[in-house]
């Protein structure tokens, strides 16, 4: 009986210790929990720097000795950055507690204790890097859309643009227009994260790649001809623009975006299979990241009927996918199979600059084996040097990529997307990129990625 | 300057705690009577220090002197009440006494924090203060319960007095479900203006006391059905009551007592597997258990509503002070609903530190498990289940509040004894614990008897021996005549 006794208080104190050390990090930072708010009125609250130690937000005393917050690069970090009044967002709302904590040395918190005066915040360094967020946000110019630039071999993610935007600083100001009734705003929304937008012709990555996994002794002597219409019983696919593409490959039909080809491809798959690929990229699932995520979805199982797999696998139908996803698709691929946890906080230092949290890159999902890996990135160069994606190329260095065109309406209407990676023989930086009615991706969105990964990789 | 106070203090208390846990687990298996009063000695000193500690830094937070005559009060009362326990029962456990004064210096010094301090700057305002309120009862406790050892020293527990004490707890069980004041949903007290009585705490002992009678001797199956019937009825009528923390108590601890009387772990299981199907009954039945059972498995989303609200509260506390704790008055229990009574173990976890809360975990953990080893040493079945049956009551009543109050289990209402506010609950546990102290004495004067005897039977074997040849039959007459004297005794 003592044993027994001395087995459930274990269990007890096991609980315990857990809550403690997993759980209670993210339990406390609840706008529900004042002792937060209350942390504010001793502490001057932190900054948040790039990786080079650019500031992206501050705290200025005034004379009378209240703090402004400030956001140095306004309106090029909004929705990454956040605000931290009303309620709070991004890095500012979820590093919350960091900002406020103070790790000043014994010596001054002993000095700051006896005047009574605050503690200045730990500092929040981020994975951002200013110049690639400012080349993305430049970039994107007029459009709505969003860029989301990482490293592919850590997870660390470099720029995060999302428009429309707003200036930050002005967040009080504007903050009943943006939110009262009858707004039609949606500046606030970080569409990197959170933004669902059909993939369109980006998707062809995973059905090229499902396809060779089943054929993987002639799928290089797959052909199709392409008329321009891919019928189906009562249903027709066209390719994008109505283009003819006539004589296709598995590679020719990836570099020039064929949908007929795609959709013939697609009549055989094994769905479940094809299921199981999305997954371990990131569908069907919500991103467990510092910022909020939507949850992406590839609704197909066994049972799905033909017509909604051969919308699906082109990137249409019911699938959704956000821009950060996307980006994972795509850096699968640039890391030899292995997607990296994407991450937007690199550490936290005390005022003293000693280093109070780092985060390290951690693998998120195998998807592919690297044998497939290089597969795919030659077929992806292939997009980029013979197909759809040639604006996106570089003299300096081969990109590999994927160009979308996806409708969104029953329209002819489409957004831009483009997903890559460069250099393709050793990556350093994977680029996904979506312009809302942009048209072509090609035309609209692979330039934007190219100005992106100049500025990473051009000096 | 306090905060800095406040941040030392914090790790000397943890240490000191940290110390104490040690010595409670590790004294259990000492033998040598010096071992065991030098770490006695020892756990005493610790105990002081943590409480001179605790109040210099509330003292140094609060800047009233008012605390300072609290805390000379909470000293004089602590040595007294070892000096004369000592002097009156020198066979009694000094464990008991260093356990008792360590939680009990523990829940004074947090209700202390947790009340306001300028209540301790008048006499009569002090009388509100609910740490002070707290003392009186302890001093009362310890007043009235001082002499039960002697009761039961000299009388010993009657079977006839186990009846007695038996049935009348359940008619007072019967009493409350009829008359009593409802708390947060259960028909637990009765309210005499001046202060209120909530009877399942006593009853709580004579339950475990007529049980412990019931299957003393005969535990077939006859005895079982009617012990089971006993022990069932008294849980209905904690479940009419609403009282399902309370009933869910007295059902586990009857199936302690029920294992070790008969040894058939076939009555544990079943006993165990009809419970559960009573928790699932109780949750088709009762609405504030559906209430307490989705507040335990997504608190965040009921957050602003009745279920949510304590426990989210509790977790922030219990979060935001993490392994060291925030110290005292850095962090904000007072928050927290209901935060002296069921609560408790949240405020504590949050100021004084995770560690601290296993520290003090560990200390209940070696209470119990020093009844327990005081059970198997008990040679009478009466008093052996007594023990049993206590020690489970106070291990299943630590389990239910720490469990709840970190989201192990749903929460069911029980507070912490010693350490929580409450008045009843602290009599009840004086009068546990004073019961154990004279199955105790009475154990330790069987052996020193035995002892003693074997000495006497020794020395006379040996004087026989060495007396002069031809007294053979002397030594007979004598061996005899020792013999019968010892069977007389018996």
């Amino acid at each position: 009986m003592a044993v027994t006794f001395g087995l459930i208080f274990a269990g007890l104190m096991c609980y315990y210790g857990y809550f403690l050390s997993v759980q209670a990090d993210q339990v406390i930072n609840n706008p529900y929990n004042t002792r937060i708010a209350a942390m504010a009125g001793k502490v001057i609250r932190g900054d948040i720097t790039d990786k080079n130690g650019n500031l992206l937000a501050t705290s200025q005393v005034q004379e009378d000795d209240s703090v402004l917050r400030v956001y140095p690069y306004g309106r090029t970090f909004a929705q990454a950055v956040g605000y931290h009044s009303k309620g709070g967002s991004g890095i500012e709302a979820a590093m919350n507690f960091e900002l406020l904590s103070s790790h000043s040395g014994i010596l001054k918190g002993l000095v700051n204790d006896v005047t009574h005066q605050k503690g200045q915040g730990d500092t929040v360094v981020t994975t951002l890097d200013a110049r690639i967020q400012q080349a993305a946000y430049d970039a994107l110019g007029d459009y709505s859309g969003a860029v989301v630039a990482m490293e592919p071999g850590t997870g660390k993610i470099l720029a995060m643009v999302s428009k429309p935007d707003y200036d930050p600083n002005q967040i009080n100001e504007i903050w009943d227009r943006l939110v009262g009734e009858g707004s039609t705003e949606t500046c606030l929304l970080n569409r990197v994260t959170q933004g669902l937008y059909p993939p369109g012709s980006t998707f062809k990555i995973l059905t090229a790649l499902e396809y060779i996994r089943e054929h993987p002794d002639d799928w290089e002597d797959y052909t199709y001809e392409c008329d321009g219409a891919f019928e189906y019983g009562d249903y027709t696919i066209r390719c994008s623009e109505n283009a003819v593409h006539g004589h296709m490959t598995v590679r020719s039909a990836l570099a020039k975006s064929c949908n007929g080809a795609f959709a013939n491809m697609a009549e055989s798959l094994d769905k479940d299979a094809m299921r199981s690929l999305c997954d371990a990229v990131g569908y069907n699932s919500r991103l467990d990241m510092a910022l909020p995520q939507s949850a992406t979805s590839f609704p197909i199982d066994q049972n799905t009927d033909t017509w909604q797999m051969l919308q699906s696998v082109i990137g249409q139908g019911k699938t959704q996918t956000t821009p950060l996803v996307n980006a994972l698709m795509a850096a699968s691929v640039a890391n030899g199979g292995t997607i990296m946890k994407p991450y937007l906080i690199d550490r936290v230092e005390g005022a003293n600059g000693k280093i109070q949290e780092k985060n390290m890159p951690q693998s998120l999902s195998k998807v592919m084996t690297p044998e497939e890996a290089e597969l795919m990135t030659e077929l992806m160069v292939g997009v980029i040097n013979e197909g759809t994606g040639s604006v996106g190329g570089s003299d300096q260095y081969q990109v590999a990529g994927k160009t979308g065109s996806a409708q969104y309406d029953s329209s002819e209407n489409t957004h831009a997307l483009f997903v890559g990676f460069a250099p393709a023989d050793n990556p350093k930086i994977v680029v996904s990129v979506i312009v809302e009615q942009g048209g072509s991706g090609g035309r609209v969105a692979a330039p934007i990625a190219k100005a992106v990964m100049d500025a990473a990789l051009l000096q | 300057m306090a905060t800095i106070f406040t941040v030392v203090t914090k790790y000397i208390m943890l240490f000191l705690m940290a110390l104490y846990a040690w010595d409670s687990l590790t004294v259990i298996h000492l033998k040598t009577q010096s071992q065991l009063s030098w770490k006695y000695h020892k756990m005493l000193a610790l105990t002081l220090m943590f409480h001179l500690t605790a109040y210099a830094t509330i003292f140094i937070n609060t800047k009233n002197t008012g605390v300072l005559v609290f805390y000379g009060l909470q000293l004089l009362f602590f040595v007294l009440y070892h000096v004369v326990y000592r002097r009156l029962y020198p066979r009694s456990s000094r464990l008991f006494l260093n356990h008792t004064t360590m939680l009990l210096a523990v829940g004074f010094a947090v209700l202390t924090r947790l009340s306001d301090a300028d209540q301790l700057l008048d006499i009569t305002t002090a009388l509100g203060n609910r740490a002070v309120k707290q003392f009186v009862l302890v001093c009362g406790a310890a007043a009235v319960t001082l002499f039960v050892p002697k009761f039961i020293e000299k009388l010993r527990i009657k079977k006839r007095t186990a009846e007695i004490l038996g049935v009348g707890g359940l008619l007072m069980l019967v009493l409350v479900a009829l008359l009593g004041k409802t708390t947060y949903g259960a028909n637990l007290s009765f309210d005499f203006k001046v202060f209120t009585l909530q009877p399942s705490e006593f009853v709580k002992l004579t339950f475990v006391i007529l049980t412990a009678m019931l299957l003393q001797v005969k535990t077939d199956f006859k005895r079982v059905c009617f012990a089971t019937a006993v022990a069932g009825s008294h849980v209905i009528i904690l479940v009419v009551s609403n009282d399902l923390g309370s009933a869910l108590i007295y059902f586990l601890t009857y199936l302690v007592i029920l294992y070790v009387a008969t040894h058939q772990p076939l009555y544990l299981f079943a006993g165990l597997g009809c419970g559960s199907a009573a928790a699932v009954a109780a949750y088709f039945l009762f609405s504030h258990v559906r209430v307490r059972v989705a507040a335990w498995q997504d608190p965040w989303s009921l957050i602003d509503k009745d279920g949510g609200y304590q426990i989210t509260q509790g977790l922030f506390a219990i979060g935001s002070g993490g392994w060291l704790g925030s110290g005292l008055y850095q962090g904000m229990p007072t928050k927290i609903p209901v935060v002296s009574k069921d609560y408790i173990f949240a405020a504590i976890s949050e100021e004084f530190g995770g560690l601290f809360g296993v520290c003090l975990i560990l200390v209940c953990l070696s209470l119990i498990l020093y009844i327990f080893r005081m059970a198997t040493k008990v040679g009478e079945s009466f008093y052996k289940l007594i023990a049993v049956g206590f020690a489970a009551l106070y291990g299943i009543q630590v389990l239910l509040t720490v469990g709840g109050v970190t989201k192990w289990i749903p929460l069911t209402g029980v507070t912490l004894p010693f350490v929580s506010y409450g008045g009843s609950s602290i009599l009840s546990t004086f009068l546990m614990i004073a019961v154990l102290q004279g199955i105790y004495i009475l154990k330790r004067n069987e052996d020193e008897e035995i002892e003693r005897k074997r000495k006497e039977r020794k020395l006379r074997g040996n004087r026989a021996a060495a007396g002069t040849a031809g007294s053979g039959r002397s030594r007979k007459t004598g061996e005899k005549a020792g013999q019968k004297e010892t069977k007389q005794r018996n």
